[in-house]
Order: structure tokens, then sequence, then C-alpha cells
């Protein structure tokens, strides 16, 4: 079995309001040092293979048919 | 001209839908159940609003990857009306009927509210019934509604005349791009909307401002 790690993000240039609001959350919360604050989404995936090649298509194919949507959001697979 | 409107796990306008088609057209529409794949023949197809699979993952996602859904895309293909009224409209977006994606609303917060419509294309198959230019009242109800698309697809859609309906001078009601509120795809038979135009259609909802829409696709505009 492989235990895989999908990350979603935003893609530069899509409004975020979610991420300005915990933005200004945590500056309201005296954290200073605050920058800009993107929110994104982490799917953990237990894939029932050994072989990674194999996995790791499909998750590449999972991420383009459900679990991202390309025309806003990026994504990042990282396989344990 | 005969009509569906498509039942799914959590869309909760769809009796709204029904009524609305029933009383314009003077003719039930058919009901179609999310594991159909044979969809009669109709000449409307309406997706209506709620919040089908709980809008898990992101809204419409679920419901767009659901086999009516192939379904619909190939009705659509062969030039069947599609009309998809909020989650209808996110379901659109999320199958690749319609280009761009609905977002979370930029206040965070659900709106519901009338709002005023400006009809940026008379010239389509869902809005004949208005004049070029008209503002129209309408409801909207929804929290991610909040039309984006990136510069080239904007670019397009607003060369090609796509750009159905737009929310009229100071009342965008979610920060959606060019205050888009309904697009149609380049074929023009399918048009996704936030706004709930089903819920004024007649006396006793105030107005009926959404009739024309109706009236449009399901070709029974007053002479």
């Amino acid at each position: 079995m492989i235990n895989a790690r999908v990350t979603v993000t935003l893609k530069n240039g899509v409004l975020d309001p979610q991420g300005k609001a915990i933005e200004g959350a945590l500056g309201a919360l005296g954290f200073d040092s605050i920058g800009h604050v993107r929110q994104g989404k982490v799917f953990d995936l237990q894939i029932e293979t050994a072989d990674k090649a194999k996995a790791e298509a499909d998750l590449k194919a999972m991420c383009e048919k459900l679990l991202a949507n390309t025309v806003i959001e990026n994504y990042a697979i990282s396989i344990a | 001209m005969k009509s569906a409107v498509v039942q799914l796990p959590g869309l909760n306008r769809d009796r709204d839908m029904i009524a609305a088609l029933t009383k314009i057209s003077g003719k039930a529409p058919v009901t179609i159940w999310q594991t159909e794949t044979d969809i009669p023949d109709v000449d409307l197809i309406v997706i209506p609003g709620g919040f089908s699979y709980g809008d898990y993952l992101r809204c419409g996602a679920i419901a767009a990857r659901m086999p009516v859904m192939q379904a619909i895309k190939a009705k659509a293909e062969a030039g069947v009306k599609v009309l998809g009224v909020c989650n209808g409209f996110q379901i659109l977006v999320e199958a690749g009927l319609l280009p761009g994606a609905l977002m979370r609303n930029a206040s965070l917060k659900f709106v519901c509210k009338e709002i005023q419509l400006e009809v940026v294309n008379a010239n389509t198959d869902f809005s004949r019934a208005y004049e070029q230019g008209q503002i129209i009242r309408c409801p909207v109800a929804h929290h991610d509604g909040n039309y984006f698309a990136d510069a080239e697809t904007l670019k397009t859609i607003e060369g090609n005349g796509q750009v159905v309906f737009r929310y009229a001078a100071g009342t965008n009601p979610n920060g959606s791009i060019n205050d888009i509120a309904g697009i149609v795809n380049e074929k023009g038979n399918v048009l996704g909307m936030m706004p709930h135009p089903e819920n004024l259609i007649e006396a006793a909802h105030g107005g009926a401002d959404g009739r024309g829409l109706f009236a449009s696709a399901l070709d029974v505009i007053a002479a």
C-alpha cells in the first residue's frame, strides 16, 4: 500500500477571500509579521498497490478529474 | 416544448423550478434522477439550485461527475437546451459545459436578497423575451457565486457575447468578475446563472421579471 498526500492550492492571481480573512484575523491576534495567507486543501490517500509509478499516474488522474478544479487550482502530489 | 428537471440528493429548488416550468409552459416537466443515464426526449433540461451532495469538495463537484451528467453533456452536444440555476450553474462549470469557476462570495457571507440584472445579450434562446439592456429584478441566494475566469477566457466569452446577464451597477452581491451573473456556452444552448428567475414569475412572488427567461427557453413568448 502506498500513502500519498495531495495538496490543492489556488492559482496565483485567483482571489482568495478566505485567505484574506484569515490574514486579517492573524493580524488582529497581534501577529504583526503576517504577510499574505492563501488557504488550500490537503487530501491523505491510501493507494492499494505496490507499484509506485502506477500510483503516481492514478493520483495525477484523480487530481485532474476530481480533487482539483484546474481552472482555479494547482495541485502537488507527494508519496511517502 | 417538453422540459425536464434534474433531481439530485441535496438539491432543494427543484419544486420551485417544476412549478415555474409547469405554470409557464402549461405542461409539467419530467424529472430525472441522479442514476439515470437515458434521458427522455425533451427540448429543455433544467438543473435547479440547492446544495447537491452537501457542497462537499467544491460546490457542484460531485454532481458534475455523476453518470446523469454524462448523459446531459451528450444531450447538450446534440443541441438540447440546458439551464443551470445557482447550484445548477456550479454543476455546469464543474462539468466543463461552461467556462470559468464559481468561488466563495467575496464577502464570505451567504447572500439572500433581491438584486438587479442587466440583460446584456437579448439575442439568446434564454433571453429573447427581454429587451437588450433591460434591467430586471431577480432574487439571489448563495454562498459561492463569485464568478471567476482567467483573462484569456474572459476575453473570449465577452467577445463572443456569451455574457447574458450582468449584475446591474451597484448590485453585484458576490464579487463576480465583470459583474457576470449568467453566461452561455459558445453554441448558445447551455445557460448558467446564479440568480433565481424561477422565484419571480407571478404576482404572488411580488413580480414576474423572471418569466421572460422561461418564456424564451420554452418558446412561449406572448406575441
